[in-house]
């Protein structure tokens, strides 16, 4: 199969179609644009629907209504976007319908810039709206990845009927790099509870409110039941030179690619460093880092945000190590020798 | 207590099983509300028309909420004021399906105003019931956009004051400045003569999307004898008073007659030949992976910043390469400049070529540094690693690079290009020279790619040019050297 250079924005758009997305309602804003004008131009082609809805709350809630009509249906955005969908993405675990955000994270707080952070951790992986909640939150560090992880997000919001995020930085989705594609997702299953404007619609209710408190909890005790259920079987991560190492770098998206880098030039000078990528953000690969905190002597979190990741990596570690913090904020990103130079001092130290 | 009691209709569930209280026969709605009175209407004209199995319901937050309990049909609940867009999704998806979006007045008029604005000026084939109660019910009686002047409500205890919140909202009106709306009708639940007007308007919004004719939206002034703190009677005679006269009773637009239906096409889920509507590559490709030629003096990890004015094709540049760089075999990465740098009309990009896999795809200290003009130079010539090289175009740096330990090579670009007869081919010399001089890519492969980063069919045996031209400068410094 033939490999295409193509921008990651764009690779999530063919991911989400080859994965049987047929119906994209989006609002511009930068750096997430792209995905919705690839959107604009391929759902038609593929038999979708394509709509610039009149901002991010009316567009969560017709993927809320697309999904009520158990469909595959999508939204992306950036920050400030996925701030004002966060009310939706609420009601859309509420009533427990499957569906994809893309978030394309760029700087904050406010209307902060368009260059890419990593600010948005706190709002997808812990919950940026009310309510008990989870959201399977993946993070691609490519645009291969922007491919795949969007057809995996698909994948595990049917499984889960819970909302299923793509987070990924400006500099993920505005990277071109070759992409596989793979094949098509050819047939998708029937979705009985779904409404189906038809007979048996009268059995069916979308819904996700429950004033009996008793009921409420019961929906609730189920919804954490699911989450259970993802944190024992939907862990991904990666790893880098991590057998032997004393130290671990940890960092996701664009991170983790400049972590590699420095992985690679700290190895070169005899220094045995390695790298922990979380891919699922939740559910966060704990146990395993946990495990690495049995064996190494430190770890560093490194973000482009003010330390969010982090507090999950120090909750894992539960001071049986060090865990050291780096991070670059408002756009500015670390290079490699940057990082390399302070894995120096902490090992100095 | 009578009209607690929804009747036999068809439509509705003979016991109200969801409903959360324990006399599942009654509605939730207090004695003399007009909800129950026109969920009754809507309920007998989805009965008359046979459309139940295909009608689904969309109720936001208001004391309708809970429509579900009562209509046995397909239900949606969503959040305050979004109904007109969970509508639009689910009709997007059912365009055979009857949906109706039933709101009051502060989820249709204050919290989703922009929502129903929009649906409305897209011409939804929706049908929208609009309770106009002049009163946020559910939450116990607060203003609402309708709330009339010198109404008294828990949030304004002494009475709306125009100065103060403004005049009521009278949608009907405002709503019929749109083009798209195809009916629009304002009605009152009072007297058996105002309620029969109800029952047609009913009729005639779901007719007018049954037949596939576009938006329609009737306002029904009801009766919330509660949060008005009045008796069921003086209820009614509060809106035939104080209502009417502020919002009077009448059609506001009606193209029943004259729209054309829509064609309502069921949508059918396809993945044939999906590769092929995604313009994703066939196999065309992967016949001309061609490794590079093997005298590259740049070495296995080629880290390349391109950078100039925007407008010079910088970025293009940088996809060419990376185009190229990836038919010739090599793991690439392109990033535009982007955020901090983007500013002052300037642009660069990052390019990888490399044998291994890319880690970070940004370039903080390049092999090769590309520049189109003087500020680049300036702006990047430092961080250009020792050994590495910088191609910079003449026509445009009056001066050479400082740097001694770096190769350098100057190509008026630009000029070559103008020769041409298209200056904005210059970015294509300036690749040229640098395939010429590198060797990092065969020519043959750079001009293999350029249907793939080249848009214009047309404009591809140009840019070609200016390659070969790129490529003979480079190799004419070379020999007189
Ligand atoms: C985001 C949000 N804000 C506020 C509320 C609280 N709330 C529930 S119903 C309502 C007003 C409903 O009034 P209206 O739409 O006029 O319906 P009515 O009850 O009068 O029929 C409000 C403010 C809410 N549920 N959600
Ligand atoms: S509060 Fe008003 S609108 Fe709500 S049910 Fe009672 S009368 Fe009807
Ligand atoms: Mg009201």
């Amino acid at each position: 199969m033939p490999r295409q250079l193509i921008k990651g924005n764009e690779a999530v758009v063919k991911g989400a179609i080859l994965a049987g997305c047929r119906f994209f309602f989006g609002y511009p804003i930068t750096p997430a644009s792209e995905i919705a004008e690839a959107a604009a131009y391929y759902m038609p082609l593929a038999g979708g629907t394509f709509l610039q809805a009149e901002s991010e709350i009316a567009s969560i809630n017709m993927v809320y209504g697309a999904a009520s009509g158990g469909v595959r249906a999508m939204t992306a955005s950036s920050s400030p976007g996925i701030s004002l969908k966060q009310e939706g993405i609420s009601y859309c675990a509420g009533s427990e319908l499957p569906l994809v955000v893309i978030d394309i994270m760029r700087g904050g707080p406010g209307l902060g810039n368009i260059a890419p952070e990593q600010s948005d951790y706190n709002q997808m992986v812990k919950g940026g709206g009310h309510g008990n909640y989870k959201l399977l939150v993946l993070a691609p560090n490519s645009a291969q990845e922007m491919c795949d992880l969007t057809m995996l997000a698909f994948e595990l919001a049917d499984m889960y009927q819970n909302p299923a995020v793509v987070l990924a930085d400006g500099f993920v989705g505005q990277m071109m790099e070759p992409v596989k594609f793979p094949q098509p997702v050819k047939k998708l299953e029937d979705k009985p509870w779904a409404i189906h404007a038809d007979k048996d619609d009268e059995f069916r209710l979308i819904s996700s409110i429950q004033l009996e408190p008793e009921i409420l909890e019961q929906h609730n005790r189920h919804l954490q039941a699911k989450y259970a259920r993802a944190e024992q079987q939907e862990v991904r991560f990666e790893e880098y030179q991590a057998e032997d190492a004393e130290l671990i770098l940890v960092g996701y998206g664009v991170v983790s690619r400049i972590l590699y880098s420095a992985v690679d030039n700290l190895r070169a000078e005899g220094l045995q460093v390695g790298l922990h990528r979380p891919i699922s953000l939740w559910p966060f690969p704990k146990r395993r880092i946990a495990q690495l905190a049995e064996t190494v002597d430190a770890f560093l979190a490194v973000e482009l945000s003010n330390g969010q990741m982090v507090d999950d990596v120090r909750l894992a570690v539960n001071g049986a190590r060090p865990v050291h913090f780096y991070n670059r904020m408002g756009g500015m990103v670390p290079s490699p020798e940057e990082i390399s130079d302070h894995v120096k001092k902490i090992l100095k130290a | 207590m009578s009209d607690k009691k929804l009747g036999k209709a068809g439509c509705f569930y003979d016991i109200y099983e969801r409903s959360a209280t324990a006399n599942k026969d009654v509605t939730h709605y207090c004695p003399g509300c007009g909800h129950g009175v026109l969920h009754k209407l809507i309920a007998e004209a989805i009965d008359d028309f046979g459309i139940r199995e295909k009608t689904i319901l969309i109720s936001p937050v208001g004391c309708s909420v809970f429509a579900y309990y009562y209509f046995r049909v397909g239900n949606i609940q969503c959040a305050h004021g979004r109904a007109p867009a969970v509508a639009t999704g689910i009709k997007r998806v059912y365009p055979q399906s009857i949906v109706i979006s039933y709101q009051g007045d502060g989820d249709l008029a204050a919290i989703g105003g922009n929502n129903i604005l929009q649906a409305a000026n897209r011409g939804e084939n929706i049908t929208v019931f609009f309770v106009n109660n002049a009163i946020y019910g559910m939450t116990g009686g607060q203003m609402a956009p309708t709330t009339l002047i010198g109404q008294k409500t828990t949030t304004t205890p002494r009475g709306r004051s125009q100065i103060n919140e403004g005049y009521p909202m009278k949608i009907a009106e405002l709503f019929s400045a749109l083009e798209a709306p195809v009916y629009i009708e304002r009605v009152a639940l009072t007297d058996p003569k105002n309620t029969n007007k109800v029952r047609r308007a009913v009729r005639k919004a779901l007719k007018t999307q049954m037949e596939n004719k576009g938006f329609s939206l009737v306002e029904v002034l009801s009766a919330c004898p509660s949060g008005w703190k009045m008796s069921s009677v003086q209820a009614k005679e509060w809106i035939d008073e104080a209502m009417v006269k502020h919002f009077p009773l009448g059609v506001f637009k009606d193209r029943t007659e004259e729209v054309q239906p829509s064609e309502a096409k069921r949508h059918v889920f396809n993945a044939d030949d999906l590769h092929k509507k995604l313009d994703i590559p066939q196999n065309i490709q992967a016949s001309r992976e061609i490794r590079r030629t093997a005298s590259s003096n740049i070495g296995q990890n080629a880290r390349i910043i391109i950078a100039g004015f925007g407008g010079q094709g910088i970025l293009l540049l940088g996809v060419g390469l990376a185009q190229a760089g990836m038919q010739a075999g090599y793991q690439v990465s392109w990033i535009p400049s982007y955020g901090p740098e983007m500013r002052g009309g300037t642009a660069n990009c990052h390019v990888n070529l490399s044998d291994k896999r890319i880690g970070s795809p940004i370039v903080s200290k390049p092999d090769v540094l590309i520049v189109m003009n003087l500020p680049s130079l300036d702006k990047f010539e430092d961080c250009v690693q020792a050994g590495g090289l910088i191609v910079y175009d003449t026509s445009l740096i009056k001066k050479s690079p400082r740097r001694m330990d770096v190769s350098a090579l100057g190509i008026p670009a630009t000029e070559i290009a103008d020769e041409l007869g298209n200056a904005r081919v210059a970015n294509m010399v300036m690749l040229g020279a640098l395939i010429a001089e590198t060797s990092i890519i065969d020519k043959e492969v750079v001009f293999d790619a350029l249907p793939d980063f080249i848009k214009r069919k047309n404009l591809i045996s140009l840019n070609k040019q200016a390659i070969e031209k790129g490529i003979e400068f480079a190799d004419s410094l070379v020999s007189v050297a």
